[in-house]
């Protein structure tokens, strides 16, 4: 069977933008100096990065910060682009999801679930058929009129959470957006990416979260200094990332 | 089809985020170029004597179309960093946060026509069939041409965060190279020419033409479409490019 997603020897730099963004006072002054460091000094984000996922699975990255998940993420989204290598993605992917991207303030709930539904890929006509669905999922009552500045950031993650649980994807992409609300909340979300799992939509999660990679994820990839660390099923990698850590841990404390 | 939603759906949130907090919400977008138009009317006109009749007809029918293009293009290099969460998240045509801005503004423009209306009545000049070729097409030429400047500025500002400092200050000469407040005729002969570089002067020209004497004035349309398509193709290509960085840049 195909792959839905398949990373071919990828490698993504970022070049350093500070001399360029800094100004153009910044950029002429330090030319020569400047050309140089565009050249040669490189962000490496990801190295030499492979692996393949098929439909219906439920993968976790892990890893510290600055480890290259998000960067991953954001090549599978299409947000960003691959220097080596190849990313081949071969579904309909949810744009890369966190919660609250793309809210506006100043407008209600609903007008952002409206516009939200769209940006995330929901005709017009079909965010309005699921209106009432998603506001009976986010449970925000009376709130849903009110401009979202006022609501807490639980409230605003229940908000996101609902767009998302309505979404129709093959592709689910979810940074860092499990960790929202109070527990009975967090235990709705879980229930509702069960449920996408069961209707086979491939789930791609980056997460901080130990239990929610075992409660959720068949198969967990650890990567470590941009590079991938372990690829196996979720219980295996979790155990070696905690002893891992365990170790380094009582190491620095020495 | 989705990209008609997304563009719906974006152009609405502008208008509704656009006068949340105003009491007088959508009046703004006519009493702000009427305020211009007022002041300007008292320097140009009481102070400084300028000899062009019915002067403030003149000025309006000028500045109204003014006002969408300095919108649009003071907003420009804002478009993409204003909009950074969207970009780095999620994977649509970055290019229509522009388009969004700039029909936003000509929506907002359109809706000030009627201000024209009334006050060209006050001088017993009357709107004309010619107004409804003459309307779209020069609002599609302007749309063009401030989607390109829009975007092209947006663009720039990514990598160069000096381009909206730049853009303030070429606005406010760009309002004064343009004839706006005074008569294209007023410019000295020789420099009459430098006009034709200067690709919002034949549009002002051909909006005030089709107000005041109901007429197309063909050549300088075709001068400002020539803008608008050149510029359009400049932008186009430089977004091609470097659209695939943005999500890195911001």
């Amino acid at each position: 069977m195909q792959p839905i997603v398949e990373f071919s020897n990828v490698s993504k730099h970022y070049p350093h933008y500070h001399h360029i963004t800094g100004g153009l006072k910044n950029l002429i002054f330090n030319l020569p100096k400047a050309i140089k460091e565009i050249n040669e000094m490189r962000f490496q984000a990801l190295k030499d990065i492979s692996f393949s996922i098929n439909k219906g699975e439920c993968v976790a990255f892990i890893g510290r910060n600055g480890a290259g998940k998000s960067t991953t993420l954001g090549l599978i989204a299409g947000v960003l682009k691959q220097n080596e290598g190849r990313v081949a993605v071969n579904g309909r992917v949810s744009p890369l999801l966190e919660l609250g991207g793309g809210f506006h303030p100043e407008l209600t709930g609903i007008e952002n679930i409206k516009l939200n539904g769209v940006l995330l890929g929901l005709s017009r006509s079909k965010v309005d058929d699921k209106l009432e669905e998603i506001i009976d999922f986010s449970e925000l009552g009376e709130f849903i009129h009110q401009p979202i500045r006022t609501y807490s950031s639980g409230m605003l993650a229940r908000l996101g959470f609902s767009v998302i649980a309505s979404l129709e994807p093959e592709i689910l992409l979810i940074d860092e957006v499990l960790a929202v609300g109070d527990a009975r909340f967090q235990e709705k979300c879980l229930k509702r990416m069960q449920a996408f799992k069961e209707e086979g939509v491939t789930i791609i999660l980056v997460t901080h979260s130990i239990s929610d990679v075992e409660k959720l994820c068949d198969r967990a990839i650890w990567i470590n200094d941009n590079k991938i660390k372990m690829d196996e099923s979720a219980q295996e990698v979790v155990k070696e990332y905690i002893k891992f850590f365990e170790i380094s841990h009582t190491q620095s404390l020495k | 089809m989705h990209t008609t939603d997304l563009l719906m759906a974006l152009t609405q949130k502008e208008l509704k985020v656009r006068y949340k907090h105003h009491a007088f919400g959508y009046l703004w977008s006519i009493a702000n170029p009427l305020a211009y138009a007022t002041i300007y009317f008292l320097v140009f006109k009481l102070v400084m004597k300028i000899d062009v009749e019915n002067f403030p007809i003149f000025l309006v029918s000028g500045l109204f179309p003014w006002q969408w293009i300095a919108n649009s293009l003071g907003v420009g290099p804002m478009t993409f960093i204003g909009n950074a969460p969207l970009i780095k998240k999620i994977n649509f045509p970055r290019n229509f946060l522009s388009l969004v801005v700039v029909i936003q503004d000509m929506i907002h423009y359109l809706a000030s026509i009627p201000i024209i209306i009334i006050l060209m009545a006050l001088f017993k000049i009357y709107p004309s069939w010619t107004w409804f070729i003459g309307i779209p097409t020069l609002a599609i030429i302007q749309l063009i041409l401030s989607y390109s400047l829009n975007l092209f500025t947006a663009t720039l500002n990514l990598f160069f965060r000096d381009t909206e400092k730049l853009v303030q200050m070429l606005m406010t000469f760009m309002f004064f190279l343009t004839p706006v407040v005074y008569k294209a005729e007023m410019v000295p002969k020789k420099f009459e020419a430098l006009l034709l570089l200067n690709p919002f002067a034949s549009l002002i020209i051909s909006w005030r033409e089709l107000f005041i004497r109901s007429e197309l004035a063909l050549n300088h349309i075709g001068i400002a479409l020539c803008w608008a398509i050149a510029l359009f193709i400049i932008t186009q290509v430089t977004y091609k490019k470097l659209s695939w960085r943005f999500a890195e840049v911001l």
